[in-house]
């Protein structure tokens, strides 16, 4: 493991650190996650270099262990997020994120005549295809795809 | 169905579709059966449609019940800025049914959430229109006396003709096989092609209508300017998807025209006095068959079929 990364997942005592963010997915899984709501010491790292991706981001959260499904929210945003569970400043475990069967309340229907756009109804979509990315919207029944994803 | 609302025509299997359609037949035998005499419907018209607003009202008052409502939201409260929600939460204290149109697609799934009493969707903008659906398979059936095996045309609009969809899936469970005639705008999209692929339905496209010697029904829909991108292009093609009396001749006997109404002019004038024109009798099939519906979901089988 290069020296750099290890430093980064291994800086807090207890916690979760989320890595392999994509750069411009950084803002959106913090709104995502709640992270701006929480008293947790919590660090963000920006623009770091990454083999896979070009520029990454990484989040540290001290004290803090998520529900595999408020997790799994990312995925839309940053589908090959990897979590490091940290316990006494070890990785106990590893573990990836995945696209869930529903997504409520995190994305936008494109469609401007949906009734969620108009009447403040909680967004839903049932995901039809986790590959390409086929949010079906449980209102209107228009598909929502990567290219038209916008975050609530 | 008893209590279950009517959003989306995915919301029927196949024995309940042919469950209603068995109870829009006896309406049809004996329209007047006031069976929801003490019943209260609101009907709430968010836009204005008063081809589908009378035929529901007349579906309603056949069945004894009264109506409460309005016919555009220009007379309602929504006026004044309230929200969906809050009409819906209010006149579902009143009603013990909701009819609704209204502009906004996915309203009806979201009213039917909000509402402590069914609802069905008369039409939420683009997206769906079941009571449409049903009208159009009932005639399908008294006509063709089954909805099974049959040759379906779908002329025209294939691509925003939100009838032609609803019709597609709906018929998906009757085992069809598709004629898509189209102009290459106007084409079905390719959303409705793999719900048939996987469901090993055949389909076939082209640009004209051709020969029509194999066909059962012949669903025609508007074709508008508005549509196409380029107007030379709609110039160049309206004139392929206008049906004329010339065009059914050595047509089965059992091939029927149905349209959605109000059409343009892409069914001749000259078509109408053909005994296969059955465009003006399947809106009358619409008070029947929404008849049907209300006392399915009403729960009113059983006095029905009983006597
Ligand atoms: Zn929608």
């Amino acid at each position: 493991m290069p020296k750099q990364k290890q430093l980064q997942v291994s800086a807090i005592e207890n916690g979760t650190v989320i890595d392999h963010i994509p750069a411009a997915s950084l803002f959106y899984v913090i709104a995502i996650l709640g992270l701006d709501q929480i008293p947790n010491q919590t660090t963000f790292g920006a623009n770091l270099d990454s083999h896979k991706f070009g520029k990454k981001a990484i989040i540290k959260v001290a004290d803090k262990f998520f529900e595999r499904d408020e997790i799994n929210k990312i995925s839309l945003v940053a589908p090959h997020a990897k979590l490091n569970i940290i316990r006494g400043y070890e990785v106990v475990e590893k573990r990836d994120v995945t696209i869930p069967d529903e997504v409520v309340g995190i994305v936008k229907c494109f469609n401007p005549k949906c009734v969620t756009n108009n009447e403040g109804v909680l967004t839903r979509f049932r995901v039809e295809d986790k590959e390409d990315l086929a949010l079906k919207c449980h209102y209107c029944e228009k598909i929502t795809s990567r290219d038209e994803l916008q975050m609530v | 169905m008893k209590n279950k609302s009517l959003v989306s025509i995915s919301d029927y299997s196949r024995d309940e579709i042919l469950k209603v359609l068995e109870l829009a037949a006896l309406f049809e035998a004996r329209p007047n059966r006031p069976l929801l005499r003490d019943k209260v419907v609101a009907s709430l018209f968010f836009e204005p449609s008063t081809r589908t607003r009378l035929s529901f009202e007349t579906a309603i008052n056949r069945l004894g019940a009264r109506v409460i409502g309005f016919t555009d939201s220009s007379s309602s409260s929504t006026t004044k800025g309230e929200t969906l929600k809050d009409t819906i939460k209010m006149v579902s204290n009143y009603a013990d049914l909701i009819v609704m149109r209204h502009p906004l697609e996915g309203s009806a799934r979201y009213a039917s959430e909000q509402a402590r009493v069914p609802v069905i969707n008369a039409g939420d903008g683009a997206n769906q229109h079941p009571t449409q659906t049903l009208l159009d398979l009932y005639s399908i059936k008294k006509t063709q006396g089954t909805l099974d095996n049959l040759n379906i045309y779908m002329v025209g609009d294939l691509k925003y003709g939100r009838t032609v969809h609803s019709l597609l899936m709906a018929l998906s469970h009757f085992n069809p096989t598709f004629y898509f005639v189209a102009p290459k705008e106007l084409a079905m999209p390719r959303e409705y092609k793999i719900f048939l692929k996987e469901r090993g339905i055949p389909f076939y496209e082209q640009f004209e209508m051709g020969k029509l010697d194999q066909a059962d029904i012949l669903y025609m829909t508007r074709v508008q300017k508005e549509r196409f991108s380029d107007p030379m292009e709609y110039e160049r093609v309206k004139n392929a998807y206008v049906l004329r009396n010339a065009m059914l001749a050595g047509t089965r006997d059992k091939l029927r025209v149905l349209h959605p109404l109000p059409r343009v002019n892409e069914i001749h004038v000259d078509v109408d006095s053909n005994p296969k024109a059955y465009y003006f009798e399947q809106a009358e099939n619409g008070v029947y068959t929404r008849m049907g519906i209300i006392a399915a979901i009403m729960g009113l089988e059983a006095e029905l079929t009983n006597n």
